[in-house]
């Protein structure tokens, strides 16, 4: 049909190493980001970008910073909330020091803080893997937990042992604090999260993501093959965490406009867990399906009874959600174990066979 | 100076100096850690014999729990209801190896363990929908465990221990040496052992898998409801008991997965340690430390023996 690669040649090798060999991958990547950058600010619902869109995103870069470390270096991580928590808190601790520094400066450099904390706790994947190693990183989480409750020069001794997002400027617009519109966060988040999907997109294609995928498919071969596993293992985790923490501070910063402990919980990790494993292991593309699907899904579970008129009491509504959830991810595991991103990949190959089923 | 005082030499003056007190926390430890024991134990039957890391066994307890409750609640008599919940838990294995594990039988690990994730899901909405999310007072008496406090004059003070405490520790060591005993001598025992070893050595001898997934998973909750019902004499039967099933981790890379003696030796040490720890040091760091001081003492565990204190040599081939 439309979707065909017949006809386009790759004549040298910058064409052949693109991200988007073919052209109706490109054209589809503009509308995409065309949709996001105008038609979502043009619908101007503060219901749409506030409450959907942002959360979305956000999310969607913590699984990519997830999916880094999980499904490309195949290190299971537990403890991506607690690392977007030190992003959240690191941001927190620089603007309170350097108020005048412009504030994405801020969010940028939390992600190194967060980064240098997930490599040191990445430091046991030396020794361990697989299950063991995904409950050594439940430690890094309960701990750095704790610290956010108990040391409270992190939220700057403030008496509810909450952080509270200050008014931050840029060119003079308001940017972050609770006058800052939700069209304005809405365009950094966008634009924050599509500059860094570049860079991880560039990253798990180049050669780092080759010795990542590497070590993922067997460390001991890659290791005789010339890779060096402390290093491979150690900047997965550091980027990772990165990733992750600049979502905690985005998250904290421009959608929740304060936050405790709480939120950065083990609870927080699983959910993101959830989404890099139904949206599919080692696929960026597969982060966000799993985003949208994760964060969306219970929205509409609990949009829909009152919809159709269920006379529903809230408190049921919130148990028939955790089942609800717990049974789709259940089937969408037997369904398609290798995630939605799998779908695509499917319904890509049917499209350019098509009309012949092979 | 003053920090590495209180680090180095206070605590063990403390313990020197008031040695009933570090009797009594070291009771509370192993107690503790009878019970973290027998929820690793879940975890560890399970895995030896489906490679699942059953992330369900923490909600399994609570759930094994509030049914035995909620039962009791509506008026069955105790041992009715204990019955009845043997029932619903053997329902439940059978559920689960029938939409959930044949289905998914040769996906990688984290499939299913993320599978046992959307499980965990699932019965904490059924349980909250079926029973209520309200905590309730698990009714020990009608099951005829003993209650109450033995003081013992020693060492130069009181020392309390629970009634209950002890038949707990009782009651865990008959089954896990049942559970010895049925691995070791009848022949679903030996066949389970087979399973565990090698999942096609097994079928080409004839053993049936799906048979195993079932017994294996009841046996689990058999061992979630013994468990439930101890935790629950002690405190009150609420979901806040799920959270505490996350302690059990730690004991489960401490003693190595695929290890019965393992999960109870881990769960004994990390039992100890947390006590002693958040007891003695706690204090230095403002308290609270019980929330990540079991994963340290793994973690430490782990630098030295990565497959854990008694899993098995991990040989790796390329």
């Amino acid at each position: 049909m439309f979707y065909r690669e017949a006809g386009q040649f790759k004549t040298n090798y910058v064409s052949d190493q693109a991200i988007f060999p073919i052209l109706q991958d490109r054209i589809g990547v503009v509308v995409i980001l065309l949709a996001a950058y105008v038609v979502v600010p043009w619908i101007n619902d503060d219901f749409l970008t506030n409450a959907v869109m942002i959360p979305f995103l956000i999310f969607a870069l913590a699984a990519i910073g997830l999916n880094l470390v999980t499904g490309y270096a195949g290190l299971l991580s537990l403890g991506t909330g607690a690392f977007m928590g030190v992003g959240a808190y690191a941001c927190y601790k620089l603007t309170t020091y350097f108020p005048d520094v412009n504030i994405l400066i801020w969010v940028i450099a939390s992600g190194f803080v967060s980064a240098a904390v997930g490599a040191i706790f990445g430091l046991p994947a030396v020794r361990i893997k697989g299950f063991y190693l995904a409950i050594a990183t439940l430690a890094a989480q309960f701990f750095l937990e704790w610290c956010f409750i108990r040391i409270p020069w992190l939220y700057n001794n403030n008496i509810s042992g909450a952080i509270e997002v200050p008014q931050r400027e840029l060119f003079g617009i308001i940017i972050t604090g609770p006058r800052a519109t939700a069209e304005t966060r809405y365009f950094i988040v966008l634009t924050i999260v599509v500059l860094m999907t570049v860079v991880a997109s560039n990253l798990v294609h180049g050669r780092i993501g080759r010795m990542w995928m590497a070590v993922r498919d067997m460390d001991i071969a890659a290791e005789l093959m010339g890779i060096r596993l402390l290093r491979a293992k150690l900047l997965a985790f550091a980027v990772s965490s990165f990733y992750c923490g600049v979502a905690g501070a985005l998250m904290v910063f421009l959608w929740y406009g304060g936050a405790e402990a709480t939120v950065f919980s083990i609870n927080q990790s699983f959910l993101i867990l959830f989404m890099v494993i139904i949206g599919g292991l080692g696929s960026i593309l597969g982060s966000y399906l799993g985003a949208a699907l994760i964060f969306i899904l219970p929205i509409v579970l609990r949009i829909v009874p009152p919809e159709l008129g269920l006379p529903i009491r809230a408190a049921t509504v919130e148990h028939i959600t955790f089942m609800v959830v717990g049974i789709l991810i259940i089937f969408f595991l037997i369904v398609e174990p290798a995630g939605l991103a799998r779908l695509w990949q499917v319904a890509k190959q049917k499209l350019r066979v098509w009309p012949f089923p092979y | 100076m003053a920090l590495l005082y209180g680090i180095f030499i206070d605590p063990f003056v403390q313990m020197a100096q008031a040695p009933d007190l570090l009797v009594q926390t070291l009771w509370e430890g192993l107690v503790g850690g009878v019970l973290y024991a027998l929820i690793a134990l879940g975890f560890v039957l399970i895995f030896k014999a489906s490679g699942v890391f059953n992330f369900a066994q923490g909600i399994m307890v609570v759930f094994a729990a509030l049914t035995f409750v909620g039962l009791h609640g509506k008026g069955v008599p105790a041992f009715l209801a204990l019955a009845l919940t043997i029932v619903v838990m053997f329902v439940l294995a059978y559920g689960v190896e029938r939409v959930m594990l044949r289905p998914l039988v040769n996906q990688p690990d984290i499939i299913l363990f993320m599978a046992t994730f959307g499980l965990t899901y699932f019965l904490i909405g059924f349980g909250e929908l079926v029973f209520g999310g309200d905590p309730k007072v698990m009714p020990a008496e009608d099951l005829y465990l003993p209650k109450g406090p033995i003081t013992i004059k020693a060492l130069g003070g009181m020392i309390g221990i629970q009634k209950l405490d002890i038949a707990a520790a009782v009651i865990a060591s008959i089954m896990v040496a049942g559970l010895a005993v049925f691995f070791s001598r009848t022949r679903i025992g030996r066949a389970l052992r087979a399973v565990a070893d090698s999942h096609e050595a097994a079928l080409s001898v004839g053993i049936s898998l799906e048979q195993i997934w079932v017994i294996v998973w009841f046996a689990a909750g058999l061992v979630a409801l013994v468990t439930g019902i101890f935790w629950g004499a002690r405190s009150d039967v609420s979901f806040a008991l799920e959270v505490i099933a996350l302690k059990a981790l730690p004991v489960l890379i401490l003693g190595g997965f695929t290890s019965v003696p393992g999960a109870i030796v881990g769960g004994l040490i990390i039992g100890v340690g947390e006590k002693i720890g958040e007891f003695y040091w706690g204090p230095l760091i403002g308290g609270g430390t019980d929330s990540w001081f079991a994963y340290v003492i793994a973690l430490i565990f782990l630098l030295f023996r990565p497959q854990g204190l008694f899993g098995e040599k991990i040989i790796e081939r390329v």
